[in-house]
């Protein structure tokens, strides 16, 4: 584990966070600080996903007990587009159609938006057009992504390249990772590893969230952490996603069960 | 649903206002004594007399008709008046002549007409109530053979095609609604496009209706002869009432051989507010003859306004290898309800018809499509494409569809898509994750579902079309 003393970007304190009166979330603990990237595994059902839409301000769940403060702001605060606009990004788990809306102009319209909101210079849509293209290149997307509608009739890698597209070019603060390797296959993987590699640095963070080891064989995470129930369980460096890889998530059980006889 | 959605649906009308212009209104109640005085205010001919007296006998055997998914109360049709006409004034010479509260009004509705005309390169004939107040461009039009005036004038002065046309496509009972029109008729736009000639310009006609509690009835005839082109644009917004008004209008579309009629209309005429009270009853009878080999109609509309929209745009296709298309978006809210869709008649060989129609419901409205495909024994090889889509806003809204489908020949091939989805929270939450607002995302997924259609719309229209859906569906989200 890296002893990393740059500034925290996110601290989730005892978070709980409920779906129509039924609590997935109970008391989830994160810090997360610029540079990083945290991986979050876990079986279905555990609470991922609804950690990653919490983050990202989804109207459906309720946060009922705890805080978010994201670079010193409190999240909570925030609806989901000031949320985008302050540089929380979510890539989706199943990135959404659009049926008819050109992804060029799908792309330009949130680029824009946040650029505005941010300070920083719009492009129209020639200039856009360069720009969008050479980050294309990146993911290796062809250009006729620009003029096909959103995500319809996109394979599952192609929807994921996308989500990672728009990671770049609305260069987020914190990235959130929502199973962006599900449905890939190995070359996919690796090309949107190598984008997602590329788009980090040492001022932004990124949180995966994955079932499997083979996304952190192409994106290293600082930290590991095991959700269960709704609680992060456990918390180790890389090689906790290979003992998971190895043993299973029932060795965690045994794992805590030896740990907590050991200390009685 | 969320507030986001729920606020979206909640939009003042926006070209609410009565404007004061010295009006004749005839007194309520239809019987043969109005329309002699309707014939005798506009100095008719004795024919068109009898075409309105006949209309109206027919018009007395039949009943309201109520097989339409739309609800309303009885219609007292004694209620209503049949005429109303801004007194005679001096003969306007220019536009400069029209009166400054008419240009007014056009201002309020962002459509300056002399502007509008001008910019656009667009001859605006302009109908206010029934009368035509002003006619541009007419001139110029003129200089290639094309007629472009209210029917009232070709009546007067192009008597012979007037006879020769008005009601050979929708005969005088065709239907309650079009024989009502058929019989009390004030104005409307007449188009002549003579053999060979592309019209230089889109033609555009801006309809309104200002009298309060005045049914208001036009009638519509454009002819396009052999080898001859035109694209028709019209335009509709009403003022703001409490009591609803009755709007029956009939359009007729006569293509000859190697003809091509394109008819575009956006209207949006008052709805009603949030909670169903007012609105206009568009009850329209719009038909094309595609009477020529190698012709073409082709309906595009836009359907934001009216509490109540009961019009299905048709083609006859008669002519061997004539071509009919129906491009449609009808967008309700609030309490609106909408029936509309097409007939496409196949009576001549490798006649092709495309159907794309886009419905849109939000609020508490109720959207139908209803179209008819019907493939007559003569017509060998006839090709049909239907295409129905239907979106939902919100989950207290409603969407049908009601395709019939008719196929008396075996060579005929005719396909029907439709699909149904939702605005969902999933999309609007994937936009606002990207920085865009409720509004926004509305905007665009709306407009993306109706793409297909809004590029069949003349650039301008495209735009006032996109702006109007938006305007329609947006409000204050928050």
């Amino acid at each position: 584990m890296n002893i990393n003393q740059n500034p925290i970007i996110l601290n989730v304190d005892n978070l709980h966070a409920s779906i129509q009166d039924t609590e997935i979330l109970k008391g989830i603990n994160l810090t997360v600080r610029s540079g990083e990237i945290h991986a979050i595994m876990g079986l279905n059902g555990s609470g991922k996903s609804t950690f990653a839409k919490v983050l990202a301000g989804h109207p459906d769940y309720h946060v009922t007990q705890g805080s978010i403060q994201y670079e010193q702001q409190d999240l909570l605060e925030l609806s989901a587009e000031e949320r985008a606009q302050a540089g929380v990004f979510l890539a989706f788990q199943y990135p959404i159609e659009i049926p008819g809306v050109a992804n060029s102009q799908f792309l330009r319209l949130a680029y824009n938006t946040v650029q505005a909101k941010r300070g920083k210079e719009e492009l129209d849509p020639l200039e856009f057009d360069d720009f969008v293209r050479e980050k294309m290149k990146l993911l290796e997307m062809k250009p006729d992504f620009l003029d096909r509608s959103v995500n319809e009739g996109f394979s599952g890698g192609e929807k994921k390249r996308n989500e990672i597209l728009q990671m770049a070019l609305l260069e987020p603060k914190l990235g959130i990772l929502d199973e962006t390797d599900s449905g890939l296959d190995i070359d996919a993987l690796k090309i949107v590893a190598k984008g997602v590699n590329h788009l980090h640095n040492t001022d932004n963070a990124i949180i995966l969230i994955t079932h499997y080891q083979r996304l952190l064989d192409h994106i290293v995470p600082d930290f590991v952490h095991v959700m269960e129930a709704g609680r992060i369980i456990k918390t180790g460096g890389k090689e906790l996603a290979l003992e998971l890889e190895t043993h299973g998530y029932d060795w965690i059980h045994n794992d805590q069960k030896r740990t907590v006889g050991a200390s009685t | 649903m969320s507030a986001a959605l729920q606020n979206l649906v909640n939009q003042p009308y926006k070209h609410g206002f009565v404007t004061n212009i010295e009006s004749y209104v005839a007194p309520k109640g239809l019987n043969e004594e109005t329309i002699r005085l309707i014939s005798a205010k506009k100095d008719e001919p004795e024919w068109l007399l009898n075409f309105r007296l006949e209309a109206f006998q027919k018009w007395l055997t039949m009943t309201e008709p109520h097989w339409q998914n739309v609800k309303f109360p009885k219609i007292d049709y004694q209620a209503i008046s049949y005429y109303a006409a801004p007194k005679p004034k001096n003969k306007l010479a220019s536009m400069d002549e029209v009166d400054p509260e008419l240009l007014r009004t056009f201002e309020k509705l962002g459509v300056p007409m002399h502007e509008r005309a001008a910019l656009a390169g667009v001859a605006v004939d302009v109908i206010f109530d029934s009368v035509s107040v002003a006619t541009t461009y007419k001139e110029k039009l003129a200089e290639v053979g094309i007629i472009f005036c209210s029917i009232s004038e070709a009546v007067h002065n192009h008597p012979e095609l007037v006879r020769q046309y008005l009601g050979s496509v929708v005969p005088v009972g065709d239907n309650f609604f079009a024989a009502l029109n058929s019989a009390v008729f004030t104005d409307g736009s007449f188009c002549y496009i003579p053999k060979g000639v592309k019209c230089p310009m889109d033609l555009s006609t801006y309809f309104r209706i200002n009298t309060q509690d005045s049914g208001q009835f036009e009638r519509t005839l454009i002819i396009a002869e052999e080898g001859a082109s035109v694209s028709y644009l019209e335009g509709c917004t009403a003022p703001q009432f409490d009591t609803n008004q009755l709007h029956a209008a009939v359009v007729e579309l006569v293509a000859l051989d190697h003809a091509d009629i394109k008819y575009s209309t956006v209207q949006n005429w008052y709805a009603g507010d949030e909670n169903g009270i007012g609105g206009i009853y568009n009850f329209v009878t719009k038909r094309g003859l595609a009477k020529g080999v190698n012709s073409r109609i082709s309906w595009t509309q836009v359907e934001t306004g009216s509490a109540i929209t009961w019009k299905y745009p048709s083609c006859i296709l008669r002519g061997d290898n004539s071509i009919g298309e129906f491009y449609s978006v009808a967008v309700t809210n609030h309490h609106q309800q909408a029936d509309t869709g097409t007939k496409m008649v196949h009576i001549g060989k490798n006649t092709r018809s495309t159907i794309i129609s886009k419905g849109i419901s939000a609020g508490k409205s109720n959207s139908s499509y209803r179209g008819l495909v019907r493939i007559a024994p003569t017509a060998e090889n006839a090709r049909n494409f239907s295409q129905c889509d239907s979106m939902l806003v919100g989950d207290q809204s409603g969407a049908h569809t009601f395709p019939y489908i008719q196929v008396r020949n075996n060579s005929a091939k005719v396909e029907h898509e439709a699909s149904t989805s939702k605005i969902g929270e999933d999309q609007l939450f994937y936009l606002a994750q990207r920085g865009i607002d409720a509004e926004e995302a509305v905007s665009m997924i709306v407009n993306g579902f109706c793409k297909e259609v809004f590029q069949q719309l003349p650039m301008e229209f495209a735009v006032e079309a996109t702006k109007l859906l938006s305007f329609k569906l947006e409000n204050s989200v928050g």
